[in-house]
């Protein structure tokens, strides 16, 4: 783990970048300080020792055969009605009734 | 009829004996949200016109003599996360404002068909993201028993609304005690069903993997009405459980006589106030003249939880929150001449601090070369956190513990320090990672009057045995109440 070593700034920026973000000049100093602060909290987790422990992404896993056999499972693949487009489209910043507008996406 | 300790039972009756309508019992909490909810700020809209629509339907059915359902002409307050057909849905964002959704959430038509008349749209943290209710973009909440003080969060509107009895019920989420922590706060009954027990069709997803929908009520009794109505298996979430519902509030008649309290050693540590560490030993003395067996027990992987918490919820915030992009709905900065600076513009814009920080968190923590170190590693330790609860769940029937360190604190105490306002959820996030039901229910409060609450947690899926503890809670506290002089 290199949270050690610490977020520097361009860290904050390249991460920004992935997460769609832009952070204003007096956000970016603020952000790295708290992350910082906030992975050495988080590096109290390597006082574990995890080896062949298996990752829990859904609480259902860890309940094994038991939640299984209460029916999780998948609906039929059946056509329903879905939600009308009008209403949806309704809701968008810029549309033609049809799509959504954007700005132009292909920088030059 | 008193609006204050108005129940559901109470509410239906009255409408059923004819002592009062719906439409008036709307009304009057309307009012009362008119004259003194300026001061808490826990409505951030009115459905005023779906409301009486309600309302009069159920007094048509009053007037005719009809079976009115469970929860008839009762008046619910709904957290603005969980979306309503034409209600603003904020999610107490800027980036979602003027957002008028198109569906209902599952649980909304649920309490509708059970007769429930929504009043309106509650304050929440932004994207349920706090512990203060002071994430919001539409103001803090304050809290009704002490009004320099938070009400909690990110339920802080919803513990608040029920706590002023500016609605009867309401309903909040809970991610990592986001319903149990503001109930505690209001000196309200919160209850965090078990993941799955309810469905997530609707709510504005934080971190889908601990996201839950539950009640926020005045009693144990109406936590459990609220509960049966909105459980169950909804096609619409798959990770909605097809498990059988019980039928909560008939459950509450049996005794808690022979249940054994498991009592976790690791939620009694330092940092815990004398006050509240008080009130919870009375509640566990109380069970035990109930018949309660207590036991030590030890969770011993608790000090992981928020470290833990806090690298799966970020990154699955991360993850959700890449949809607020301008595109469909919401806001969508001006004068941005392309697609990627339009999203960065209208994300920048759009966000507050406490979710830009938390995305980023999570994308960190995503990002390559750092996935195992961080992502993989907290998964694991999630799996250690769970096993301690099924370990301890083989020797007891509910654990009894506190659900925060502190009582409310004031406004602006935490707000400098991330940190800090995180580890306000230390009582709470396990059961969250867990996906284990809870419950939080007053037990007292502290010397300058702040409430204190008390957290049952059960097995996954007994919800019944959880409510059926809180309420002897409830019983011997407003026992000791009234014998105050």
């Amino acid at each position: 783990m290199n949270a050690q070593d610490g977020v520097t700034l361009d860290d904050v920026r390249r991460v920004a970048e992935l997460a769609h973000l832009e952070l204003t000049v007096e956000e970016e100093p603020r952000m790295q300080h708290d992350l910082n602060a906030i992975l050495r909290h988080i590096d109290q987790l390597n006082e574990l020792d995890t080896d062949g422990v298996p990752a829990m992404a859904q609480v259902g896993g860890i309940l094994g055969d038991a939640t299984l056999s209460w029916g999780e499972q998948l609906r039929l693949d059946a056509i329903r009605p879905s939600i009308d487009r009008a209403e949806v489209m309704s809701s968008a910043p810029e549309t033609d009734g049809r799509f959504f507008k954007v700005p132009k996406v292909i920088e030059r | 009829m008193d609006l204050e300790n108005l129940t559901i039972e109470g509410a239906r009756e009255a409408i059923v004996s004819g002592e009062t309508t719906a439409t008036e019992l709307a009304e009057r909490h309307y009012d009362r949200i008119a004259t003194q909810d300026g001061k808490i700020n826990s409505y951030l809209a009115l459905s005023r016109e779906r409301a009486m629509t309600q309302a009069q339907k159920i007094d048509e059915m009053a007037a005719r003599g009809d079976a009115l359902p469970m929860m008839a002409g009762v008046p619910v307050g709904i957290k603005d996360v969980l979306v309503m057909q034409g209600a603003p849905a904020t999610a107490g964002s800027l980036i979602l404002k003027g957002y008028r959704p198109p569906y209902d959430a599952t649980v909304i038509t649920k309490l509708e068909a059970a007769g429930a008349v929504l009043l309106g749209k509650l304050n929440c943290d932004e994207f349920a993201m706090g512990s203060s209710n002071e994430n919001s973009a539409y103001g803090p909440v304050r809290n009704p028993r002490a009004l320099d003080r938070v009400p909690g969060g990110s339920s802080g509107g919803s513990a608040a609304a029920v706590a002023a009895d500016f609605a009867v019920a309401t309903l909040g989420t809970d991610t990592g005690g986001s319903i149990r922590q503001p109930a505690a706060f209001c000196g309200v009954v919160g209850v965090l069903p078990t993941y799955g027990r309810v469905s997530r069709y609707g709510l504005i997803a934080f971190a889908s993997s601990l996201d839950r929908v539950g009640p926020l009520t005045k009693s144990v009794k109406d936590a459990a009405t609220v509960l049966q109505v909105i459980a169950g298996k909804d096609v619409m979430d798959a990770t909605s459980s097809s498990r059988p519902t019980e039928n909560y509030v008939e459950e509450l008649r049996r005794p808690v006589d022979g249940l054994r309290v498991g009592v976790p050693e690791e939620y009694f540590g330092e940092g815990l106030d004398p006050e509240i560490r008080g009130a919870i030993d009375g509640a566990i003395a109380g069970l035990k003249m109930v018949g309660c067996v207590a036991k030590p027990v030890s969770l011993p992987h608790t000090n992981y939880a928020i470290p833990t918490y806090y690298v799966i919820a970020t990154a699955e915030a991360s993850s959700n929150l890449s949809r607020f992009d301008g595109v469909r709905f919401g806001f969508r900065a001006e004068e941005a001449n392309t697609l990627s600076a339009m999203f960065r513009k209208t994300r920048d814009a759009g966000f507050g601090a406490e979710v830009k920080r938390r995305i980023l968190l999570g994308t960190y923590a995503l990002s390559a070369g750092y996935y195992d170190a961080y992502y993989r590693k907290a998964q694991q330790v999630r799996t250690l956190l769970t096993r301690d609860f099924l370990t301890a769940f083989a020797d007891v029937d509910v654990l009894v513990a506190p659900v925060t360190p502190t009582p409310a604190f004031k406004l602006g105490e935490k707000t400098d320090d991330p940190v800090k306002m995180y580890l306000e959820d230390i009582y709470s996030v396990a059961a969250s990672l867990a996906g284990i039901c809870g419950v939080s229910v007053p037990c007292g409060q502290t010397k300058d009057g702040l409430p204190i609450g008390v957290q049952v947690m059960g097995k996954h899926f007994d919800e019944s045995t959880i409510l059926r503890v809180a309420q002897a809670i409830e019983t011997m506290q407003k026992a000791k109440e009234s014998s105050y002089p």
